[in-house]
């Protein structure tokens, strides 16, 4: 999940114009299917932390880093380089449109064959590939060996075998890259007659164009083969279209149709790809997958599937909540004594009542609200899901979906999507490109905004747990809650995405393949290193930067008065009546302005608003934060109607920001925040109204 | 009614689409006849004349299914599979 500042902040949509601005030598793409590797050995190679996941779509833009006196280039997988999804394009557009030095293409041991079809296909357009083995680990452990040396002979390039994972065995690859002696000719795929007789028809007029950099050979199959994207890119570089029309008479010409063409243009690869392994790649065990199908059948059953997904998400919010607990609980203490301290320096030196109100009060407050109760359930949620990615689930719960997403007329990868959101909505929104068809790629940013990330966990942990779960030990009956309240969200998410499919974005179901990768053992230890620091770096600096200012607005809206009223006051009796409406008070609805920019902030701000009017409690237990909320008119009934809008309302700035990057239109981006808000604020509307009617 | 021989087989087999292959059983693409964008998708995933995927199962819903093509998994959706026109085998 793509949760730091470097995947949801400035550099997501990033031009690779501003990547290859640098001094450096060379450029080297890493190409490759999905899901075989390419981020790992990237991130070995540059010491750079580049999501990695266990599932086909986890990198969808393009992210450069350093290694030595190149810059590398990590691509999101393609089966092919004809493109067909939004981060298959990016891919494509590198390889072909901005010349890297070498392209590295990453294989799949365990599934060589079709990883060779695009290692084929790339080595039709650059003349410099080095062809890496990913994954041989895995396949060792499954019995399937590869000769390396027999394939390199049959290609003509380097191959090299490495098992990503292990930044030594890289070396192999490095080598390869520093030597940099390419052979001067390489295995290219040959078509059948046909084909080549209208290539060789267009050869001489192709020739005459001004150098692109681009093989003529393959511009002579490209237009032939009219793929659209690809000729829409070409046509802004050059007028082609005299061209296209000779292509289309050279095929006429060998009496082939466009469908037919393709055909064989396709199956040409995948035939010598097979052809290719035949003697390279030998099974020694019989049924090498056992283990996985085993587990796919319990996973994916009729019977067991769905409880098990619930089952799986209860388990996980237990984890979290519990073993929150007693983080929080430290914190707390130890930030309440830190304010004692404070307090007595500001009263030793004699600072003024205002100074510190505003920072001991007012940021210093908020601050530690958000490191003491959001930050615990974050850091311990964020590395149990990103386990279970890793693993290799996400993939399966996708599958389970599809079914549901298909009858709203959307494309199961929403799921993924989805689980996505979990971590973070930005991220979520940004993973929308993995859905081919534009239709259901809006349909997954616009309702990715209905299931709760990261930053709103806490809060419906610390609601749930007040006020249904009992005192504070039940960290069960919290769990159970949760995965309730979560049910809901996806429910949401379904009727909303119908709803669109009947309404805004009318349409079919387009088609889809969904690929179910092998299970994989998580880096258990890399993974929670990775995903604390990260994620407690990413709140902690997101806390600075909106916590506390956020903190010293409210306190100074709480202390400044106006005609004897405090701002506070003025604000929140403003929204107030329209507040009560939906089951809440404007205090609240401040809150949720004010979160805006990050949710975690959300109850912070309205402790602080409750104890800056009011007497100064305590505030180091759960329970006495009840008390506090209980005094301000809070009731079972708030606190429902505090969880339906802190499900559904606006998401946050960056996702907003991210959904118009994504979509490059204000009415959509506009949508993606009125759709959830308004039904967050008529479904709080319509239970406010039937608690009253039943009372 | 006398249809030649070859024929009857022809149209047998063009009856016969990934739906109908149940998990376990394995089956060898004939033809394909969806078009466009999923052709090539089907076609860049190896699913070229001649080639042999298994069933492995179906998700809790039915559908989509699990097919085994070229070692590895893949999901397609039953209005998929009834462009992907194979023979048992
Ligand atoms: N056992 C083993 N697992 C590996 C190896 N290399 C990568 N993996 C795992 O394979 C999965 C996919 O790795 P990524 O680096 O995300 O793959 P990718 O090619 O960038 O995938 P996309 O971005 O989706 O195209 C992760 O779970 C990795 O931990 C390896 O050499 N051995
Ligand atoms: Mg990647």
């Amino acid at each position: 999940m793509g949760l730091t500042n470097s995947s949801t902040g400035a550099n997501l949509a990033g031009g690779t114009r501003i990547l290859l601005n640098t001094t450096a030598k060379k450029v080297i793409a890493l190409a490759g299917n999905p899901n075989v590797g390419k981020s790992t050995i990237f991130n070995n190679l540059t010491g750079m932390n580049q999501h990695t996941g266990n599932w086909p779509g986890k990198t969808v833009s393009l992210a450069a880093g350093r290694w030595q006196d190149c810059t590398l280039v990590d691509l999101p997988g393609t089966y092919s380089l004809m493109a067909h999804s939004a981060e298959e394009e990016v891919a494509r557009n590198f390889i072909c449109f901005d010349h890297p030095d070498a392209v590295i293409v990453v294989c799949d041991a365990t599934c060589l064959e079709r990883s060779l079809n695009l290692a084929l296909q790339t080595m039709e357009i650059s003349s410099r590939v080095i062809v890496c083995v990913n994954l041989m680990d895995e396949a060792k452990r499954k019995g399937i060996s590869i000769d390396l040396d027999l394939l390199s002979g049959r290609l003509g390039v380097p191959v090299v075998g490495v098992s990503g994972r292990r930044k030594k065995s890289l070396s192999a690859l490095t080598d390869v890259i520093n030597s940099a002696d390419f052979p001067q000719s390489s295995l290219q795929l040959q078509y059948c007659s046909e084909i080549e007789q209208a290539v060789s028809a267009l050869l001489p007029l192709v020739n005459t164009l001004p150098d692109m950099g681009i093989p003529p050979r393959w511009l002579c199959l490209k237009l032939l083969e009219r793929d659209e994207t690809l000729t829409a890119e070409l046509l802004s570089r050059q007028d082609i279209q005299p061209l296209l029309e000779e292509a289309g008479a050279a095929l006429s010409a060998v009496s082939l149709d466009h469908t037919q063409l393709c055909d064989l243009m396709a199956a040409a690869a995948v035939n010598a790809a097979e052809e290719l392994c035949r003697g390279v790649v030998t099974y020694s065990a019989g049924k090498y997958n056992t283990f996985d199908r085993r587990v796919d059948k319990i996973l994916t059953s009729r019977a067991a599937g769905y409880p098990l997904m619930l089952l799986l998400l209860a388990i996980i919010f237990w984890l979290t909540i519990e073993g929150a607990n007693y983080p929080s609980q430290l914190l707390s203490n130890l930030f309440a004594k830190g304010q004692i301290l404070l307090t007595d320096l500001f009263t030793r030196w004699g600072a003024p009542d205002w100074l510190h109100g505003a920072l001991v009060l007012g940021i210093y407050r908020v601050l530690t609200w958000v490191v003491a109760v959001m930050l615990p359930p974050m850091a311990i949620f964020f590395p149990l899901f990103t386990l279970l990615e890793d693993v290799g689930y996400l993939p399966r719960v996708a599958y389970n979906l599809d079914k549901p997403f298909k009858r709203c007329k959307a494309c199961g990868k929403q799921a993924l999507c989805m689980a996505m959101g979990f971590g973070c909505n930005a991220a979520g929104i940004v993973g929308s490109r993995i859905i081919d068809s534009p239709r259901e790629r809006l349909l997954a940013i616009l309702t990715n905004n209905f299931v709760p990330c990261n930053g709103r966990f806490p809060t419906l942990i610390a609601i749930l747990t007040m006020f249904f779960a009992g005192a504070s030990t039940s960290s069960l009956l919290s769990a159970l809650l949760l995965t309730a309240v979560i049910i809901f969200s996806v429910g949401m998410t379904f009727a909303v995405t119908k709803l669109l499919s009947a309404t805004l974005l009318k349409g079919a179901p387009s088609s889809f393949t969904l690929e179910l990768p092998p299970y994989r053992k998580p880096q258990i230890g890399k993974v929670i290193v990775r995903s604390i620091f990260d994620r407690t770096l990413f709140v902690l600096g997101r806390a600075a930067a909106v916590a506390a200012p956020a903190g010293l607005v409210i306190w100074l809206m709480a202390n400044v008065s106006a005609g004897g009223v405090s701002l506070l006051n003025h604000c929140a009796g403003f929204l107030d009546p329209f507040a009560r409406l939906m089951g809440l008070d404007g205090v609240i609805l401040i809150a949720f302005i004010l979160g805006f920019p990050a949710n975690e902030i959300v109850i912070p701000i309205i402790i602080m608003a409750y104890t800056a009017q009011g007497s100064l409690l305590e505030l180091d237990s759960t329970w006495q934060l009840r008390q506090l909320l209980i005094a301000n008119g809070w009731t079972w009934s708030t606190a429902v109607s505090m969880v339906i809008f802190s499900l559904l309302h606006w998401p946050c700035s960056t996702a907003l920001i991210t959904a118009y990057r994504e979509t490059l239109s204000r009415k959509w981006t506009a949508l993606t925040a009125l759709i959830p808000t308004a039904a967050g604020v008529l479904l709080c509307m319509l239970f406010t109204a039937a608690v009253k009617l039943l009372s | 009614m006398d249809f030649p021989e070859t024929k009857v087989k022809e149209v047998l087999d063009m009856d016969i689409n990934l739906n109908d292959i149940k998990p376990g059983q394995r089956a060898r693409v004939l033809d394909l006849t969806a078009q466009d964008s999923m052709r090539r998708r089907l076609l860049d995933i190896g699913l070229v004349k001649d080639t042999v995927v298994e069933c492995l199962g179906r998700s809790p819903g039915g559908d989509p299914s699990a097919f085994l093509i070229r070692g590895a998994v893949i999901a397609i959706r039953s209005e998929d599979c009834c462009g992907i026109l194979v023979r048992p085998c």
